[in-house]
């Protein structure tokens, strides 16, 4: 059974979460990939004010394509996690508690999700018509020269997701193929 | 000597770059199903089942499968006897803007690998150029997403490194890539020729459809060999556990120097699209 969340994710909750447990996320989440990524961690080391409010955030590393008329936007699922590796833990360390992506992460990662409290979902790659059901509002925030890599916040309802790695480390894809291949023994 | 109109490539391409990003072959669908049909992981039969519905909006409302909809891969055989009036290689960009503007694509294409600023229009495609008997042109479009092309590798082994160093080199890079590139995964090798024809090769094996094994039984034997060996390695759909990390494993060979055994190891996720029109 599917945990429902209701974003804001506050870093009480975040520590509360498993790997290995399916959440659906509801409420205000933003994207941003690489591009973004370099540029968020460039204010940050100037000491200016970001486009989006970091506390309590989740960001999907998703490039969606293009709305067709009518949708809300276009198909929008995660893109690989360790191309955010290098930016991650200074969005971490100012109040981010949830990214949402597809792949393997750092140490550097883990350890600052260990450190602040922070949680890393996967969503299925490849899965971007269905996921972008679950998005019922996009709206451009920042960098739209970026194009499909610029920020956006969307809002979600029952965005289905599993804890991958917990603020205690725990690594569904260690456990989870631990699991099957004692399964089949 | 037969007469092509350029015009006539570029409404190709754009077809085939739309039908390509919505809908998955229908080889590629029943390997999946047929997977599913094998798995006995509840968590790996929970996601193939969301692949499966995936695939199924993007069939019923003709949006792409996966946001990334690639570099244009784009597979051009030319028959000796054919004429394309017009600029070909223009010819085929005009229709990968086109297509990638009127199916609502996305835009993924910076114009230097150091700068990065977005071409805007997805071009340019990345165009192989094969010359064959005939006067027909077959064109295969193939959009390669790049969380799995980022998985690819390639390795110049030594002769006497021989049939395992092959196994153990395409085995080690479908364990590094791990959940990255999307599980299950098709996994294309380049056997032989020289470092660039190796990783041409493992990129052409993508495109053979997964119902039709290499032609030479030797060679057949170590796709079904090696897809076994992957799938006893329980890395499972998104790498979260299971039978099903692969697909199907497509080798294709071709002579090489008495000194060398190039291999390389070309990924595509699930998501392995391609689609083909004969001019």
């Amino acid at each position: 059974m599917a945990k429902k969340i209701q974003l804001p994710l506050t870093h009480e909750m975040a520590r509360e979460l498993r790997s290995g447990e399916s959440c659906l996320l509801s409420g205000v989440i933003y994207t941003a990939r690489d591009a973004a990524h370099k540029r968020l961690c460039e204010l940050v080391a100037q000491g200016k004010e970001l486009p989006i409010d970091i506390q309590d955030a989740t960001i999907y590393f998703v490039g969606p394509t293009p709305a067709k008329p009518g949708q809300a936007i276009g198909s929008a699922g995660p893109t690989t996690s360790y191309r955010m590796d290098a930016y991650s833990p200074t969005l971490i360390s100012i109040g981010q508690t949830g990214m949402i992506g597809k792949g393997k992460r750092s140490d550097e990662v883990v350890d600052a999700m260990k450190q602040y409290g922070a949680v890393y979902f996967g969503a299925i790659g490849g899965c971007g018509a269905l996921l972008s059901k679950c998005i019922k509002k996009a709206e451009l925030v920042a960098y739209e020269d970026l194009g499909a890599e610029a920020i956006r916040r969307l809002e979600v309802e029952d965005f289905p997701v599993v804890v991958i790695i917990d603020s205690e480390g725990n690594n569904l894809y260690e456990t989870g193929r631990k699991e099957y291949l004692e399964s089949i023994q | 000597m037969r007469i092509i109109e350029a015009a006539k490539v570029t409404e190709v391409v754009r077809r085939l770059c739309i039908d390509a990003n919505c809908h998955l072959p229908g080889d590629v669908k029943a390997r999946i199903e047929g997977c599913r049909a094998c798995e006995t992981f509840p968590v790996a039969q929970g996601v193939l089942d969301q692949i499966i519905e995936n695939y199924g909006i993007a069939d019923a409302n003709d949006v792409p499968i996966c946001q990334d909809t690639g570099l244009a891969c784009v597979f051009v055989e030319i028959g000796q006897d054919v004429h394309v009036e017009g600029n070909l290689a223009e010819a085929i960009d005009e229709g990968v803007r086109q297509g990638y503007a009127d199916g609502y694509l996305r835009k993924s294409v910076v114009r230097d690998p150091i700068d990065r600023v977005n071409t805007g229009d997805n071009t340019p495609a990345m165009i192989y150029y094969d010359i064959v008997p005939g006067d027909k042109l077959k064109i295969t479009v193939a959009p390669k997403g790049a969380g799995s092309e980022n998985m690819s590798r390639i390795k110049m082994l030594k002769p006497s490194d021989g049939l395992q160093g092959v196994k153990d080199f395409v085995l080690q890079c479908v364990e590094e890539a791990g959940p990255n590139p999307c599980p299950p995964i098709v996994v294309g090798v380049g056997v032989g020729g020289t470092f660039d024809k190796a990783a041409y090769l493992a990129k052409k094996a993508l495109v053979r459809p997964l119902d039709a094994p290499n032609p030479d039984p030797f060679w057949a034997a170590l796709e079904d060999e090696l897809l076994e060996k992957i799938n006893a390695l329980g890395i499972g759909p998104q790498g979260m556990g299971g039978r099903t990390t692969a697909l199907a494993v497509r080798i294709e060979k071709m002579p090489a120097h008495i000194a060398s055994l190039p291999v390389a190891v070309n990924i595509n996720c699930h998501v392995t699209r391609h689609e083909t029109e004969v001019i």
